[in-house]
């Protein structure tokens, strides 16, 4: 039965990419509707008029907005290979820490990026102290999620994508050194076959965000 | 129906925090007994730093020994876990992405504006009321589509997540006004949001849990004056 499933995105956005790798555990079928986002569509802006951003997901007709919602309506409506897990603790631990991640790691890296030379250090260690304290709570798992990724390894991947692209923003706030534990999860999650099928090429990633990164600094 | 477990729930918190406010509520509602534990949030307990390393906070929900933190995530922890109660959340899948689209929209967008105007004075004041404003226009909208084709009904005794929150913001509007000398609950303004927010602070357990107005007068002054004298430092 092919039911009426779309998603608006972009390829360059961790968000949209969360639920393309949800989409794909599940095995999902789904129309991908690529914005730009320099020149987002009519079609968006009607289905998203609040924060006008990527990602929306439309099915049957009726959209969804913000990532972490979008998941948590694609596992209870396709309710095989669940990504969420069974206990309500578990389920509550892992929304914890996915607005941990959303709501404290994501700002503490962007505070690195645009601190002024006085307040670099400082907002480093913020954000290493931060990212110390998502790489406990992996505590000998393979995954966040266990033997398999769940709901906090779709989160997290805006750390993998983190330390993908973090050379072209000539930082590196991901040091291997430093996270060896987050390091080996990133590699265990790029190296997952549907997040592989769905993380854009490397090379594009950097490009893109070098040059995002240098429009948004201005010229020097 | 007799429980297979035995139940034990405590909730660390402020009686003045809206946060806590939120986890109260929905405790009352679902009728789930449980043991306050008032934490002063100058000197914090070794038990809350234990329950919430993260983030140092309340509230902190305790059950059978295990801590839950942040609100929104000890609402729906509630809601799933105890299911004989009201539900907190509507059934159909579609319906609770929108709940939970709205209440993060409250939280987010109009929660930390309110703040900024709380803690702000002059110009600076003057343009965190201007974005209040500009959100609860937003919220007005998104209750008409929220609404549509159905009656939301508010019956006195149950409220969802996105009512509670709502609720946890605004419920004390009369002392905002006092305090700040501005009205953001304005019939003429967002008809829809006021005939809610009034019909919410009528419900059984808001009022069986609202602080006197004196008393919310005083904190919303206390904590004015610290971030103005912070800020002027």
């Amino acid at each position: 039965m092919a039911e009426e499933v779309k998603l608006f995105g972009s390829w360059a956005s961790p968000y949209t990419s969360r639920v393309k790798v949800v989409l794909k555990l599940k095995g999902i079928e789904y129309e991908n509707v690529e914005e730009d986002l320099s020149n987002k569509s009519p079609l968006l802006l009607k289905y998203n008029p609040i924060h006008k951003k990527v990602p929306v997901f439309l099915h049957h007709g009726k959209p969804i907005a913000e990532s972490l919602i979008i998941i948590e309506y694609i596992d209870e409506t396709w309710k095989h290979n669940p990504i969420l897990p069974i206990d309500p603790y578990d389920r509550a631990m892992a929304r914890f820490w996915a607005k941990f991640i959303d709501e404290k790691i994501q700002p503490a890296v962007w505070k690195t990026l645009l601190a002024g030379e006085n307040e670099r250090e400082a907002a480093i260690e913020e954000a290493h102290q931060l990212l110390k304290t998502l790489e406990r709570e992996l505590n000998g798992k393979k995954f966040f999620g266990g033997e398999s990724l769940g709901f906090l390894d779709v989160a997290g991947n805006v750390v993998v994508w983190l330390e993908v692209s973090q050379e072209a923003l000539g930082m590196n706030l991901l040091d291997k050194e430093k996270f060896p534990i987050l390091h080996e999860w990133c590699q265990r999650v790029l190296d997952d076959d549907a997040f592989k099928q769905v993380m854009p090429p490397k090379e594009k990633l950097l490009a893109f965000t070098r040059a995002r990164f240098e429009a948004f600094l201005g010229p020097k | 129906m007799k429980m297979a477990k035995e139940n034990n729930v405590k909730l660390h918190g402020m009686w003045a925090s809206p946060y806590v406010k939120r986890v109260e509520i929905a405790l009352k509602i679902k009728g789930i007994p449980y043991e306050f534990v008032e934490e002063d949030l100058v000197n914090k307990s070794q038990l809350l730093l234990q329950y919430n390393p993260v983030h140092k906070k309340v509230p902190v929900l305790i059950h059978n020994g295990k801590p839950i933190c942040e609100s929104l995530v000890i609402l729906e922890y509630i809601d799933e876990t105890w299911k004989n109660g009201p539900p907190l959340l509507p059934q159909d899948p579609y319906k609770r992405a929108k709940v939970r689209f709205w209440t993060s929209f409250v939280e987010k967008e109009l929660f930390e504006n309110l703040l900024l105007v709380a803690r702000s004075e002059g110009e600076a004041q003057e343009k965190a009321i201007k974005v209040v404003f500009e959100k609860l226009q937003l919220l007005e909208e998104g209750l008409k589509d929220l609404f549509q084709g159905e009656t939301y009904h508010i019956d006195g005794e149950t409220m969802g997540i996105l009512d509670i929150v709502l609720c946890s913001l605004f419920g004390a509007h009369e002392a905002q006004e006092e305090v700040l000398g501005v009205k953001f609950i304005d019939p003429e303004k967002f008809p829809l949001v006021c005939s809610w927010v009034t019909a919410l602070t009528e419900v059984t357990a808001v009022k069986e849990l609202r602080p006197p107005h004196e008393k919310l007068v005083a904190v919303l002054q206390f904590i004015r004056q610290r971030a103005l004298q912070a800020s002027a430092a």
